[in-house]
């Protein structure tokens, strides 16, 4: 977009972050006392909500219970104040359509589903602040909450959205990154062993820089990832000294 | 209507067939199938076969005033349609997930990777601008319509042209095609996407899946770009994990599948070009072949025999003659049948009875066999006497056969 310069001369960007820098990631677990996992994050300006309910039995439609394992549903929504201009549509859309099968397909990858046959676990998502990434987020506050609901996961989901402006990898993008025409690759990691649990990009970009921007998304959710591990450690001693006294 | 479930004998036979590197329809595991463009009547209008998979595009125009946020651009609109006619799953009433899946994957590939120029669709800036809309029908589902959706969309787009159009002043005139010639669309890339099914946790990757192997799939991971080596988008669905190598792998298998679909359609274009200005007939309805029974023809199908011809014959060597009976009936006369001819007793009643018989039946058998001239090498039998035997034959050993038959009776 002409005028407005992404990627500074000294390698700033707009809000002062370095190209591979992280925003401020805040986290709590446990928020809701009705549901059996929650948690609340906020990366920077953006802020979303989780909640897990699960394993239980199958609602809806008792046909499609899955003899062997969990079925997964998961449901994505933006609040209406949560943009500039005020959504009209919070769900049932096509784009909220998609990126709840999105989220899904992310933990049907990532979630022990042999573990609960016949089950269903609900994964409840509502973004409150938009400000960018907001896949990325959704499944950061997702991983917390099924960690809290004490569903067994194979690793951390992480996700972060990279941008590629002027030959540099940005990572972490914010709305205005997003909307500059810039061309945005989300990915969802499971650190420890590398595994790509979803991978999205949209807008052009050259072959050639495709294995960079992937080290870099790769790169920001380990990132991700130890901030994270250290919110659930900070969580579970927190819980464990109420439990004490 | 719900589709018919995959039976686990048909998933495992898929499944290790892949693991063979075999594929039903005898493709390599990098091969597209045939992708065949033909053009409509009307400029804009496109039908693409990939295999057996059938989809059409439409383009039309109108116009439209434009959004607020973008006064000066026109609106491109993409919708596939899941018609119930492609495949008994679809059902009228839309917004399934699939339908959701490849209604956002075209938006993304097509709007997000700007391939055509909408500021050159601006007729009078924030009052009318030109809204284009691509309808995708799918027509016959066989396996990745996203591919052949995409083709057909940027083929129709290509081959489209919008009403001329004039300003003078405050009076805008739209010429008809007659008064005119209208103008075809300003396109700056054409992203065409390459689908890449995954197999047992990514193990086994086939490109253009068919409609069984997609049953089996875990996953599938959609690269779309254009012929400049450029990715317009990437989109991996289903659950499976994906290593940063085979995403790198995928994307250069996709771009040289990419510039290949792109030549065809560029040839495609062409030639459809030249048609319409030699003045010949062309539309859906002259791309069909007359005078050929369609539906039944098959194409010889390249599937590897090789090792199939060994095994094979090793079978046949190590298998035991079958027992003494055969399973087709004798005719004694032509178009006359005779139940239970021939076939040895097996209720073990009268032991004289079926002692005759059984003779009676030995002597008949082997000449029978080469009678009917079947299946002769099932068993290693000595008989290299070939006799062709009249129809007057049989006649006489029905009569000896009925003779053992009523006496038995009379025993009875």
């Amino acid at each position: 977009m002409a005028g407005l310069e992404l990627l500074s001369d000294q390698g700033y960007r707009l809000d002062g972050r370095k190209a591979n820098e992280l925003r401020k990631v805040q986290a709590r677990m446990g928020v809701f006392a009705q549901a059996d996992g929650s948690a609340y994050i906020e990366q920077g300006n953006t802020k979303a909500l989780a909640v897990v309910y699960g394993p239980h039995e199958m609602r809806g439609s008792r046909s499609r219970t899955l003899y062997d394992r969990a079925a997964i549903n998961c449901q994505y929504s933006m609040a209406t104040f949560s943009t500039a201009e005020r959504k009209r549509r919070p769900h049932g859309d096509k784009k909220s359509t998609e990126m709840s099968l999105h989220l899904k397909q992310t933990f049907e990858a990532a979630i022990l589903t042999q573990l609960y046959p016949r089950s269903q676990i609900d994964i409840f998502v509502k973004i409150l602040q938009s400000d960018g990434g907001n896949y990325s987020v959704c499944v950061n506050a997702a991983t917390l909450a099924v960690i809290d609901a004490g569903i067994p996961m194979r690793d951390y989901v992480c996700a972060c959205t990279v941008g590629f402006v002027d030959e540099t990898p940005l990572a972490d993008l914010c709305y205005t990154e997003e909307n500059g025409g810039v061309s945005s690759l989300a990915m969802a990691l499971l650190p420890r062993g590398g595994q790509i649990a979803l991978l999205q990009m949209d807008a052009r970009l050259h072959q050639d820089h495709l294995e960079s921007m992937m080290e870099a998304a790769m790169t920001a959710c380990k990132g991700v990832s130890k901030v994270l591990d250290e919110v659930v450690r900070q969580h579970l001693e927190e819980a464990s000294a109420l439990s004490r006294d | 209507m719900k589709d018919t479930p995959l039976s686990n004998c048909e998933r495992d036979f898929l499944l290790k067939a892949i693991e063979e590197k075999k594929r039903l329809d005898g493709r390599q595991t990098y091969d597209y199938r045939n992708i065949k463009i033909t053009f409509g009547t009307d400029y804009g209008c496109c039908f693409v076969d990939l295999g057996k998979t059938r989809v059409m595009a439409q383009v039309s125009c109108e116009l439209v005033a434009p959004k607020e946020s973008r006064p000066n651009e026109g609106v491109l609109f993409f919708n596939i349609e899941l018609s119930p006619m492609a495949s008994p799953a679809f059902e009228q009433g839309r917004q399934s997930e699939l339908s959701v899946k490849l209604n956002r994957q075209l938006e993304r590939c097509f709007r997000n990777s700007k391939c055509i120029d909408t500021e050159s669709l601006c007729v009078v800036s924030g009052e009318k601008v030109w809204q284009i809309r691509v309808d995708v029908h799918t027509l016959n589902h066989d396996g990745n319509l996203m591919d052949a959706a995409t083709v057909a969309a940027i083929t129709a787009l290509c081959h489209f042209r919008r009403p001329d159009v004039s300003i003078q002043g405050e009076e805008i005139t739209v010429y008809t095609p007659e008064e005119r010639e209208p103008i075809p669309l300003s396109i700056y890339h054409m992203p065409i996407s390459v689908s890449f099914s995954f197999f047992q946790q990514g193990t086994y990757l086939l490109v253009d899946p068919c409609e069984r192997e997609e049953r089996v799939m875990d996953g599938l991971l959609m690269i779309a770009m254009n012929k400049h080596r450029e990715i317009c988008s990437i989109q991996s669905s289903g659950g499976i994990m994906l290593l940063k190598e085979q995403v790198l792998r995928c994307s250069k298998i996709a771009s040289v599948k990419v510039s290949e679909i792109t030549t065809l359609i560029g040839k495609a274009l062409e030639n459809d070009k030249k048609a319409r200005k030699a003045g010949e007939k062309c539309g859906f309805a002259e791309s069909m072949s007359q005078e050929r029974i369609t539906t039944l023809i098959v194409d010889e199908t390249p599937v590897e025999m090789t090792d199939v011809v060994e095994q094979a014959d090793d079978i046949i060597k190590n298998s035991k003659a079958p027992p003494e009976t055969p399973s087709s009936p004798v005719v004694p006369a032509p178009g006359v049948g005779q139940v239970g001819q021939g076939l040895q007793n097996s209720w073990g009643l009268e032991e004289q009875d079926s002692e005759e018989e059984e003779d009676m039946v030995v002597e008949v058998q082997p000449k029978k066999k080469i009678a009917k001239g079947d299946i002769v090498e099932i068993s290693d039998s000595e008989e290299d006497e070939v006799v062709i035997l009249q129809p007057e034959a049989p006649v006489k050993k029905s009569t000896a056969h009925q003779k053992g038959a009523t006496t038995s009776k009379k025993k009875k």
